[in-house]
């Protein structure tokens, strides 16, 4: 009994040390810093300096240009974090022998994994928060109306990237394939969030369509949180379907050598 | 009499137990029935030429691999099964292996030390290493050198009761490899048991108390150095510069011998003490001096040679 308990606290004080390490590693890292954190906000910013998306647009149902960018700053963070950092860093310690190496130690590798998906879903959630604050300080966006609807949809919307970016450390035996798989979901994805066009300004088919994708789906319940409604069961359970099906495929697939 | 329990006098000096270890990737056998066993204290070579299953065996030994048959025990426990007691116990230095690029040594040496309950200080531990200088540089600005000795302290930092070193010295120059050499006598000076998978012969000879000559996933042989230079057929080579031709018949009634060679008016044979006996007396008898006579033992290199020749047979 004790025995046990005093494992279980050995192996928290080792998770802890694992997970410290890596948020240390992760502010070296002048380029995950500027991409996740910075990049969205500046966007924003250089979108917001634009005097006519500061103008109430009629086909946005009322809303300004800058209004529906805000949410897409936020998934951006979220998608770079998820999509193209994380993996490239999992598959290089997977390559590098950085995990077989933390197998031959008490700690089990899966500790690497967790405190990896901390650090990255932390700053995502940092990014998010950076975009809101400029965004409401700044360009007078206002903060989401239903902020408990907000949380719950971002929270989704971080573990299903974290999820896909599982799946992409999975299937990429080199960091080389990680960056290249990386880059050709960051697209699609990028797009289903709405950097292009917002997802309220798209065809209702194509809306149909890219509200069944991860970001579509998080788009749609980030928007329909930030103007006070209920985020609706079909965004909520395309996010959680996903998340469940990515996950599983992900501990399916994954090696650690 | 002895003080241990009558069930743990096998285990008692025995600290890697591995019998009957079999292995294949894709149905080919890479460890094909390797068994040995390493006691306490001693420095064990596992030799063997590249793509041996040197490494698979090891990897098996530190719970990396599992085995498809046989049995592997570390002090008496599964590697597999009880992989978190036998990582408290085992060090590992890995081929091929790296940390994170942007982690400093002492960060490296302060992680490593909280995966164990009761760590070495690292202190100590740098300064024996030469690594107190280059506490603060990240692991990526390292040398080859320095590498592997931060990785031979990350394998000694949890205390441990074995260290596996896996090709430790390869890549190295001849400067850096002998310092290691004595490091690694140093850690068994201080009671840690050395398995050590090497190519280099002279490392083994140098190091090891008995050497595991793999081949080919076999065990070819197991032997103390200078017993598989013995057990190697012309293990003593003697050669000179006859004043006088000799008869090739004479030569080649020669006993025990191994080989005959002959270059620049200089005879080279190799076989046993009974050949360099026989030697001089047909030297006595036909009248030739033979100038410069050398006799010597040959290396383990010669004995490896001899062995895995043996096998591919």
């Amino acid at each position: 009994m004790t025995t046990a308990l005093m494992e279980d606290q050995r192996r928290q004080g080792m998770n802890a040390a694992v997970l410290r390490t890596e948020i240390r590693l992760f502010r070296r890292e002048p380029g995950a810093l500027f991409w996740i954190l910075l990049f969205p906000t500046l966007l924003l910013v250089i979108l917001g300096s634009v005097p006519s998306f500061r103008h109430a647009e009629a086909d946005l149902g009322g809303l300004r240009t800058i209004d529906v960018y805000v949410p897409v700053a936020v998934l951006l963070g979220l998608i770079v974090g998820g999509l193209q950092a994380m993996p490239q860093t999992l598959t290089g310690y997977r390559e590098r022998g950085i995990l077989r190496r933390m197998a031959t130690t008490p700690v089990r590798p899966s500790a690497l994994l967790t405190a990896q998906m901390t650090v990255f879903g932390g700053a995502a959630l940092a990014s998010a928060v950076l975009a809101l604050t400029v965004g409401r300080l700044a360009f007078d966006v206002r903060l989401p109306k239903q902020p408990a609807g907000y949380l719950l949809a971002l929270v989704l919307a971080v573990l299903v990237s974290l999820a896909l970016g599982a799946v992409v450390s999975a299937l990429s035996r080199t960091t080389k394939i990680a960056g290249a798989i990386g880059s050709a979901v960051f697209f699609p994805a990028m797009f289903c969030a709405g950097l292009w066009a917002p997802v309220q300004t798209m065809p209702d088919v194509l809306a149909r369509i890219v509200g069944c994708t991860p970001f579509g789906a998080a788009a749609e319940a980030l928007n329909r949180a930030a103007a006070g409604d209920w985020i609706g069961w079909t965004h909520l359970g395309v996010l959680v379907a996903w998340t469940v099906g990515l996950t599983a495929a992900a501990a399916r697939w994954f090696r650690w050598e | 009499m002895c003080g241990h329990p009558p069930s743990r006098d096998a285990d008692a000096m025995s600290v890697i137990e591995v019998s009957e270890l079999r292995k294949s990737y894709g149905g080919r056998p890479v460890v094909d029935g390797v068994s040995f066993t390493v006691q306490e204290g001693e420095i064990f070579g596992v030799l063997g030429p590249n793509g041996a299953g040197k490494t698979t065996t090891v990897e098996c030994i530190e719970g990396l691999r599992v085995p498809d048959a046989g049995r592997v025990r570390v002090t008496g426990l599964d590697p597999i099964a009880d992989h978190a007691r036998v990582a408290r116990v085992l060090g590992a230095q890995l081929q091929q292996s790296e940390l994170q690029a942007k982690l400093t040594v002492r960060e490296a040496l302060d992680l490593y030390a909280s995966f164990h309950a009761r760590p070495a200080d690292w202190r100590p531990l740098a300064e024996r290493l030469g690594l107190t200088g280059k506490l603060t540089t990240r692991f990526a600005k390292l040398s080859g050198g320095q590498k592997q000795r931060l990785f031979i302290a990350l394998a000694l930092i949890g205390d441990p009761r074995v260290v596996v070193l896996d090709e430790l010295t390869t890549g190295l120059d001849p400067r850096a490899r002998r310092d290691t050499w004595e490091l690694i006598e140093d850690i068994r000076a201080n009671g840690v048991t050395v398995l050590l998978v090497t190519h280099f012969m002279e490392e083994a000879q140098r190091l090891c108390d008995r050497i595991a000559v793999i081949d080919k996933g076999r065990v070819a042989a197991l032997d103390t150095p200078a017993g598989l230079i013995r057990r190697s057929a012309g293990a003593t080579v003697i050669s000179f510069t006859p004043s006088a031709p000799l008869d090739d018949r004479d030569l080649n009634a020669l006993p025990a011998l191994a080989s005959i060679a002959h270059k620049d008016g200089r005879v080279t044979l190799a076989g046993t003490d009974e050949t360099v006996n026989a030697v001089i007396t047909l030297l006595a008898r036909s009248h030739v001096t033979a100038h410069q006579l050398r006799v010597t033992e040959a290396t383990l290199d010669d004995a490896f040679l001899d062995l895995t020749k043996e096998t591919a047979a």
